[in-house]
């Protein structure tokens, strides 16, 4: 039991955390009534995930335990690094997450945009209450 | 390095570059953006018939950005299915751009035009960047660039728009996500992006549990996109309020491009022998198909309001996409099915929309109920719906019997004898709901038409720049059609078939 914690939980601790956040942020968008607050999960959602893989650039973990070196470097090139042979973090996460982050503030932008429409056309930002009130028109003709 | 192979390159750049020099042009003139876009997009679709010829003669283009090469660099791959679906999409946006000159007067208000013809720019640089590229994280911005104005586009309709552009926008982010999501799960197993590399490492690692879990997230991310039948809520909204000219344009092209996504992932980073024997995917998901093909017809013959009506006939049309795509590790008529479909129910469903936003304009009518005697007050329009809903059906000499043809033989082929079944059930199904359509305009006698003169007078009739790109297209369903059946496209289909199926050829 104590090994299976250890290998499973314990030394992929990162995919837990961020996969708890994504399922919060999940449920937030699939539960909340209020528009923004769907936004927020959307929002917490894709952190988590940016978290996620920027933690996946931490390469030599394993490697560190086994060579028993202590330190991983940042991705730059020094002499003393290359001499010593230390083992440096994936950068291309980190990279590929930068233009995440760039997508994920544009999504929110023009959700927030599109609320703020909504709240103009229909006064409240309650789907249940948007729902009603389009029922309403609906039956009005 | 030859000229051509600049191309796909040159044609995603300017189209990015000129979105914004539009909006710089439109301070100076509100037209001037419009006539940008179209002179542009032309000169694209010459560039992408270059490209076409190119592939078709001697092979993929495989472009370097900067010069780098794969994997560390992005790579541009273009290939016969690449640059088939260039052509259409680059053609589809040109008359989605002539059609819309008369209906944005109608549906959008007048200060937006400058920024609308800018985001539909914008669009169509997202699209031509997910059909050009190879590598998996530059497709991701390039379905984002997609998405994103695509949002926007459906929420300048206003009003009913609004609630559904923002249920697109939550839907269509987690759809993303998990495509990203999935993407990130494989490179964390290969450490590349790239889709010829991938290729080549993933047969390594097929057993592998965070392998075969970033397909399936990759597979749902791409579905929702492509609004595959249990995925498709946010769509039947977004189409029936976005202005006509967006519904038209994402329905025949945009969801096509997002199909292709999964077809890249099926062929190109994945192979079939992963599909097949690792997870065994092909069967279950002609039967989410032949679920799909139904479903979205029975739930059209329900719909009172045309363009909802089109939205859930869309459903149905992206079942036979998959239903091609299903069948395509069995036999390879599966696929020609697949490319068949692609351009059929593009020229079909766009013809469609673009019909439906045509009465909405002229007549105000959205309600099939109210159609009644609309082919005397608008022959044009309403003969061209005639034939593309023939074609939707898959009566024979139209372009949509070539698909079904097409996909018939593959079941055929396939010893998958109850989809045959599903194909020509839904082809009644179809039949029950467009011709109740076509029944309303032509055969019920219309209550007022003693002051049918009075009615033609009052009614503003449409300019040529919304008829023209409607007779095209119906036109085109016929030419389709015929040459369908002939051995034009053979080159093409053999050349497709063999850059997907490694040599594998009819």
């Amino acid at each position: 039991m104590m090994e299976w914690v250890t290998v499973h939980v314990l030394e992929k601790y990162n995919f837990w955390i961020a996969m708890l956040i994504i399922i919060i942020g999940l449920t937030a968008t699939i539960v909340k009534e209020n528009l923004v607050k769907k936004l927020i999960g959307l929002s917490i959602f894709q952190t988590a995930f940016f978290l996620w893989v920027v933690s996946l650039g931490d390469v030599g973990r394993n490697i560190l335990i086994t060579w028993g070196l202590k330190t991983q470097t940042p991705p730059i090139l020094w002499s003393e690094a290359a001499e010593k042979g230390y083992i440096y973090a994936n950068p291309l996460p980190h990279v590929l997450m930068l233009t995440g982050i760039v997508v994920s503030a544009a999504t929110t932008a023009v959700a927030l945009a599109i609320v703020i429409r909504i709240y103009q056309n229909y006064g409240t930002i309650e789907e249940d209450e948007i729902i009603q009130k389009e029922l309403e028109f609906e039956r009005a003709g | 390095m030859d000229l051509v192979e600049h191309f796909p390159v040159l044609i995603v750049g300017l189209s990015m570059f000129l979105a914004y020099t539009m909006l710089l042009a439109g301070y100076l003139n509100r037209r001037l953006p419009f006539f940008m876009s179209l002179a542009m997009n032309s000169f694209f679709l010459i560039l992408s018939l270059f490209i076409l010829n190119h592939v078709l003669a001697t092979g993929p283009i495989r472009y370097w950005q900067g010069g780098w090469r794969p994997p560390w660099g992005i790579e541009y791959v273009v290939d016969a299915m690449n640059a088939y679906l260039l052509v259409i999409v680059i053609s589809m946006v040109i008359l989605g751009l002539i059609y819309s000159r008369g209906n944005v007067r109608h549906e959008i208000e007048e200060r937006k035009h400058v920024t609308f013809y800018v985001l539909v720019q914008l669009m169509a640089a997202g699209m031509y960047g997910i059909t050009v590229t190879g590598d998996l994280f530059n497709m991701f911005i390039w379905l984002e660039i997609a998405s994103l104005t695509a949002y926007a586009l459906i929420a300048v309709a206003g009003g009913r728009a609004l609630r559904s552009a923002y249920n697109y926008v939550i839907m269509g982010s987690i759809g993303a996500c998990l495509y990203i999501f999935g993407v990130c799960w494989i490179y964390s197993v290969t450490g590349t992006l790239n889709f010829a590399d991938m290729r080549l490492l993933l047969p390594l690692v097929y057993d592998n549990r965070a392998v075969q879990m970033g397909f399936a997230m990759i597979v749902v991310g791409v579905m929702i996109k492509a609004y595959i039948f249990p995925l498709h809520l946010w769509q039947p909204d977004v189409y029936t309020y976005a202005p006509s000219t967006i519904s038209s344009m994402m329905a025949s092209v945009h969801v096509k491009v997002m199909f292709y996504m999964l077809l890249r992932m099926f062929y190109s980073v994945f192979t079939l022998d992963f599909i097949r024997h690792y997870i065994g995917l092909d069967l279950l998901i002609c039967w989410v198909a032949a679920i799909a093909i139904l479903a979205g017809s029975i739930w059209a013959i329900k719909q009172r309001n045309l363009k909802r009506m089109l939205a859930y006939s869309s459903v149905s049309q992206m079942g036979y996409i998959l239903l091609g795509l299903g069948l395509s590790p069995l036999s390879p008529w599966g696929l020609v099915g697949v490319a068949a479909h692609i351009l059929n129910h593009a020229i079909g469903k766009g013809c469609l929309f673009m019909c439906a936003g045509a009465i909405s304009q002229q007549e105000g009518l959205r309600d099939i109920r109210d159609f009644e005697g609309l082919g005397k007050k608008m022959p044009h329009v309403c003969a061209a719906f005639t034939i593309a809903a023939l074609s939707m059906i898959g009566i024979p000499l139209t372009a949509g019997f070539a698909s079904k043809l097409f996909l018939i033989v593959a079941s055929l082929d396939a010893a998958q004898y109850p989809f045959v079944a599903v194909l020509l059930l839904s082809g009644l199904l179809n039949l029950v709901y467009f011709w109740r359509v076509i029944d309303q305009m032509y055969f019920v006698k219309h209550k007022g038409t003693e002051n049918a003169a009075e009615v033609r007078e009052t009614g503003k009739s449409l300019p040529l720049s919304m008829v023209a790109p409607i007779l095209i297209l119906a036109s085109l369903c016929i030419i389709m059609g015929i040459i369908w059946l002939t051995n034009i496209p053979m080159p093409l289909i053999n050349h497709i078939l063999s850059n997907l199926r490694m040599g594998v050829t009819l």
